[in-house]
């Protein structure tokens, strides 16, 4: 079964004026426990609007959503339980902290989930280390760490309320690479150990190949393609229409190719590339 | 969504009327206020309810935004229509008990809510049809003889302009941090007024801190770019009065004498 279905979901702004329009359109979508799905779209595709009805920050203006095969609407009062349920992350989250220390923000949504003091403590504990907070900054001002380390803060208050599907909109956007690389890796490494489903929104195809399962690809409010990152990249020609593009390393085979090299394409990594290189020059026995 | 609220409700357009001199706008508002309040009789709320509807129609509003801009005065009207009605005295029409209505009270309460319309719907067409830059710069201009008293006028402009600017921004921020807030399982809904009040900590700590870093970025940019207040300044945009305000001034004059005329040789009617 899958953890979040979305059935005919369409979300409309400003209805009943002449600026209403359709932010996403009947999206139908299936996501299995477990995934690392990428999630990818132009500015003004739909992917914001999408994501924050699978936590219930919006509601739909027609169309329906499941998480665990429940309509999460179907109660309204129990809205906020699906929020514990599905961690969003939002676009620089940094700017949310308010708490007098570190270990207080984190603990913010185990307190509101209503969970016991130990448990909280434990929490906050295991989130921070985590995302690779030192136990002593968890006695900190949120307000005197530098920006990386805030948004660090920011990402351990949402997986400190262990969600089952954890969403999180570029959480790389204005970091230097290594803070991209390290937080990305810390994602990665509690996808795994928790072994939970995980939507990355991200502008890097680079990053989606590299850690994602599945991508989903987001054009003009509604769902263009849903698949493994080897089918959907090796669309070259249409991602480019779309103005996405897929990884550079993709492109440079891609290109290869079309110089009439004999070569395959559905290369996302340059650890991949290398192989395939030196697979061709006739080394192949070395690449491992 | 808090940012459907609208807030400097400018309608842009290219009329006679959004293009006069802003500080001609802003004085012959002024002017017809004068006119609604000196006004005494029948004819002279004909002619300037007639005077403002002709307005409306140049400048192209649609009837919604105007019914918009009067919605929230309606309690003010029901409050000063009953007050009027009943604590005024005069001839008696009606009385039940210690109740009376006369009919200077209905006359005064008709005419009070007819001013209070009048004096929204013509306030209104100045933010309709003036943008708030234009607006803030107009106000300088007309408040620059108070500079030889001291008054600070040009930061006070700044000041307004800039707060106008952060407006938008700011209630997109609010929305923001609510929706954040929320997803970590705030609960801004339920609970009583003091539980209420706690929930509000987590959006406006994180409110005021953003408000403060774009403060600092704002007055960083602006020092970058060399502002050190209005000493000196030019501007990109002069203000120029022309052939329209000229038209736009005179049509008011008369208008402001016809009233006084009908006050004079008409005073009785009604």
């Amino acid at each position: 079964m899958p953890v979040i279905k979305t059935e005919h979901l369409t979300h409309l702004y400003s209805v009943g004026t002449p600026f209403e329009k359709a932010a996403i359109q009947d999206v139908n979508l299936e996501i299995s426990q477990g995934e690392f799905v990428g999630v990818i779209g132009h500015t003004g595709s739909g992917k914001s609007t999408l994501i924050q009805h699978f936590n219930g920050l919006l509601k739909p203006t027609a169309g329906k959503i499941f998480l665990d095969g429940k309509d999460i609407w179907e109660n309204k009062s129990e809205i906020r339980a699906v929020r514990f349920h599905v961690g969003l992350v939002f676009q620089y989250p940094e700017y949310q902290l308010f708490e007098e220390t570190v270990y207080k923000d984190i603990s913010f949504g185990p307190k509101n989930m209503g969970l016991k003091e130990d448990e909280i403590d434990a929490r906050v504990r295991e989130a921070a280390a985590l995302v690779g907070l030192k136990p002593e900054v968890l006695e900190k001002s949120p307000f005197e760490l530098s920006g990386g380390q805030k948004r660090r803060v920011a990402i351990a208050g949402v997986i400190a309320m262990e969600p089952k599907v954890l969403i999180l909109d570029e959480p790389t956007a204005g970091l230097d690479p290594r803070g991209r690389d390290m937080i990305l890796g810390e994602i990665q490494q509690y996808h795994q150990e928790k072994k939970n489903t995980i939507l990355l929104v991200s502008h890097s195809m680079e990053d989606i190949a590299k850690y994602a399962t599945k991508v989903l690809v987001m054009n003009q409010a509604q769902v263009y393609a849903y698949d493994t990152v080897e089918a959907v990249f090796s669309r070259v020609e249409e991602l480019r229409a779309l103005g996405l593009g897929v990884p550079q390393i993709t492109r440079v085979f891609y290109q290869l190719k079309q110089d009439g090299m004999n070569i395959e394409t559905n290369v996302y990594s340059v650890k991949r590339a290398k192989q395939l290189i030196l697979e061709k020059l006739g080394k192949g026995g070395d690449a491992q | 969504m808090i940012t459907d609220i609208t807030i400097g409700q400018y309608f842009p357009g290219k009329s006679f009327i959004h293009r006069l001199d802003p500080r001609i706008k802003i004085i012959l508002t002024i002017v017809y206020i004068v006119i609604l309040f000196i006004n005494q009789g029948v004819f002279g709320f004909v002619l300037s309810i007639g005077l403002l509807a002709v307005m409306y129609l140049i400048a192209g509003i649609p009837i919604r935004m105007i019914l918009k801009s009067l919605k929230p005065v309606i309690p003010l009207i029901i409050f000063t229509s009953v007050l009027n009605i009943f604590f005024i005295g005069g001839t008696v029409i009606w009385q039940w008990g210690i109740i009376t209505i006369s009919w200077e009270g209905i006359r005064l309460a008709v005419f009070m809510s007819i001013r209070i319309l009048a004096l929204i719907a013509g306030s209104s067409l100045l933010t309709y049809t003036t943008s708030p830059i234009a607006l803030t710069d107009a106000i300088e201009r007309l408040l620059k003889p108070l500079k030889y008293v001291k008054f600070p006028v040009h930061e006070l402009a700044m000041m307004m302009t800039i707060a106008l600017r952060f407006i938008p921004t700011l209630l997109e921020e609010t929305d923001k941090i609510m929706s954040a807030q929320k997803a970590r399982g705030a609960d801004l809904e339920s609970g009583g007024l003091i539980r209420r009040a706690k929930a509000l900590i987590p959006i406006l700590i994180p409110l005021f801190i953003s408000a403060i870093r774009r403060a600092e970025e704002l007055a960083l940019a602006m020092e970058c770019r060399c502002y050190r207040g209005g000493e000196g300044r030019t501007r990109m945009k002069q203000l120029h009065l022309g052939g329209r305000d000229a038209v736009a001034v005179g049509v008011m004059a008369a208008c402001l004498a016809g009233v006084i005329l009908m006050n004079l040789f008409l005073p009785t009617v009604l």
